[in-house]
């Protein structure tokens, strides 16, 4: 069983599900510990979409591979270099303004990619990608509601939510940079580059932070790797415990 | 998620009430007609319900912690979404809850404080600690279970508003446990490593569970006021027996042992009769001194203090667009 997939098209709608899992991880670490009742509910609701979209884009790839790995040997059989999200999404939680923040960022990055992908040459990906679509529009207004109401709220808020900004900005440019395979699946009309989404992603996002009185960060040359499969630190400590259980009982059937 | 009827209701209390209203109630109670926030009710009724249903929310808002252990290295994605929206939907029981007990004139905010500073009681099951990937599939059969019994009946209680809380909160358990049973089938159905976590599982999880019915009815002194009311239906016996009953047959079609030598089943009632239940452990527990009492009030207090930043910034926010809506007015 080869880690990598031969397939383009399985190779990048893992890319996706590796993001979307690796966040929805993120976000099932908040659960009962949200500042408000409503938004532990919330939170979780934001993971569940994202655990659902993960399903979605594993099962694709596997099915356009050919069918001999499923979403199990995915999500839990894998190694960090085989995963493939961007740095973005597998730093930690840090107070609940990295949180919005880092959510307000993939929303904003991931809203314009699933409106497009829902052009998708192949039918089943253009339909979850309605379907994600409509999720994260959702995301972004939630997280955008609450980087306005931190960054106008209490002096410590805006602060806090700043501070957010500046840290996790250095992890925007890898979102939108295209290598071969963004390319590739882009010319064949299956998936979409990255690079056509930052005009979306910009206007979404200067909106809120004009609300929120929040300012852009400073466009820095930035964090990559990810998406090579060169992560940082966090994500063997996501790994360990998101797939201790499959590693530990290799014979288990769950 | 359940938190015990403690029947700590007051008759002294209620001989201060005026007899005709008191009367006046007791019939309507009697006609099954529910009893509605701005209606009157007896002192002592009020403050039954609002710890009976405080105490519930505080259950669901506890209980998110043990079942949360296991969200991050649940075993495949599917139960990893199943967790997560069981979870979720303890987080939105105890929303609806809180709301339910607000209509009574208590705020949530001092319901909280009640259970941060450990003045409120919440049902000791989530005293326990969750130790294997099994315990996902226990608390759901027995736990869940055990409260399905418990919360049936509660559906007609004669507090409108909880009444119809009870509702949607039946409906949602009665989906928890059978999806923790089929977590359990599925261990028993798997490998011997498995099986042997779904047997460790009900070991640990038997006892908690079926002292969820709180102190046999000899005991438990208060109880005839709250069934007069109709806020209690069942008796804490009667609801026990119910739920073994119920409960027994399905571990044993799971190959499962139940963890009670003198348990026995009686062919002249046809009901199972269970061996002495370890009430001073019962007292322990729920007396604070459980093995995670501490560190679940610990974790609850530590996210209510994380929090506040947050919710004074909402506020703030809040207060700033009202201000700014009253001037453009």
């Amino acid at each position: 069983m080869s880690f990598a997939s031969c397939d383009p098209r399985a190779a990048w709608l893992m890319r996706l599900g590796d993001t979307t899992l690796v966040l929805g991880h993120r976000m099932t670490e908040w659960l009962s510990r949200a500042p408000t009742l409503e938004e532990d509910i919330a939170l979780a609701n934001l993971g569940l979409d994202l655990i659902g979209q993960t399903r979605l884009f594993y099962t694709r790839a596997c099915e356009l591979e050919g069918g001999a790995r499923d979403e199990t040997d995915l999500a839990y059989r894998r190694a960090e270099p085989d995963y493939r999200n961007p740095l973005l999404v597998e730093q930690p939680n840090g107070n609940f303004a990295d949180t919005m923040a880092r959510h307000l960022i993939f929303a904003g990055f991931a809203t314009p990619l699933y409106q497009r992908l829902a052009a998708s040459c192949d039918a089943e990906t253009a339909g979850i990608a309605t379907r994600s679509a409509r999720e994260t529009t959702y995301h972004l207004r939630h997280a955008g509601e609450w980087m306005i109401r931190l960054g106008d709220g209490t002096d410590e808020s805006h602060e806090r939510a700043q501070a957010a900004l500046d840290d996790l900005w250095p992890y925007v440019p890898e979102l939108f940079e295209a290598d071969d395979l963004d390319r590739a699946v882009a010319a064949s009309g299956f998936g979409v580059d990255p690079s056509t989404l930052r005009d979306d992603f910009d206007a979404a996002v200067d909106d809120v932070l004009a609300r929120a009185r929040l300012a852009k960060p400073a466009e820095p040359r930035g964090q990559r790797g990810g998406k090579a499969g060169r992560h940082s630190e966090h994500l063997g400590h996501i790994l360990a415990e998101l797939q201790y259980l499959q590693r530990a009982y290799p014979d288990a059937r769950w | 998620m359940y938190a015990q009827g403690l029947n700590s209701t007051d008759p002294a209390a209620v001989e201060a009430e005026d007899p005709d209203r008191l009367a006046a109630f007791q019939a309507r109670i009697d006609a099954e007609e529910k009893i509605e926030p701005n209606d009157w009710m007896p002192a002592q009724y009020r403050r039954t319900l609002v710890r009976q249903i405080s105490q519930h929310a505080h259950s669901e808002v506890i209980g998110m912690q043990p079942e949360g252990n296991w969200v991050t290295r649940a075993p495949t994605l599917a139960r990893k979404a199943q967790l997560l929206a069981k979870i979720q939907d303890e987080a939105g029981h105890g929303l609806y809850l809180y709301s339910a007990a607000e209509t009574l004139g208590v705020t949530r905010e001092a319901l909280y404080d009640q259970l941060l500073s450990g003045r409120a009681k919440y049902s000791s099951i989530f005293n326990y600690p969750t130790l294997n990937y099994a315990d996902m599939g226990a608390i759901g059969w027995l736990v869940d279970g055990a409260a399905i019994m418990n919360q049936i009946p509660l559906c007609r209680c004669s507090y409108g508003p909880y009444a119809r809380a009870m509702i949607l909160v039946c409906k949602e358990e009665s989906f928890h446990q059978r999806q923790g049973y089929a977590i359990m089938v599925a261990m028993c159905r798997g490998s011997a490593e498995q099986r042997a976590m779904a047997q460790d599982a009900l070991n640990r999880f038997w006892q908690p569970s079926i002292m969820m019915f709180g102190p046999h009815d000899s005991n438990s002194t208060h109880s005839e006021l709250s069934m007069k009311w109709k806020i209690k239906r069942f008796t804490n016996d009667g609801l026990r027996r119910k739920f073994i009953d119920a409960t027994v047959p399905q571990a044993h079609s799971l190959g499962l042992t139940i963890p009670d030598p003198d348990l026995r089943f009686n062919e002249a009632t046809g009901h199972w009769e269970h061996g002495a239940i370890d009430w001073d452990e019962f007292a322990r527990v729920l007396g604070g001194d459980g093995p995670c009492n501490r560190q679940r009030l610990k974790h609850r207090r530590a996210a209510e203090a994380e929090g506040a930043w947050v919710r004074e910034a909402a506020a703030a926010y809040a207060a700033k667009r009202r201000g700014a809506n009253e001037r453009a007015a």
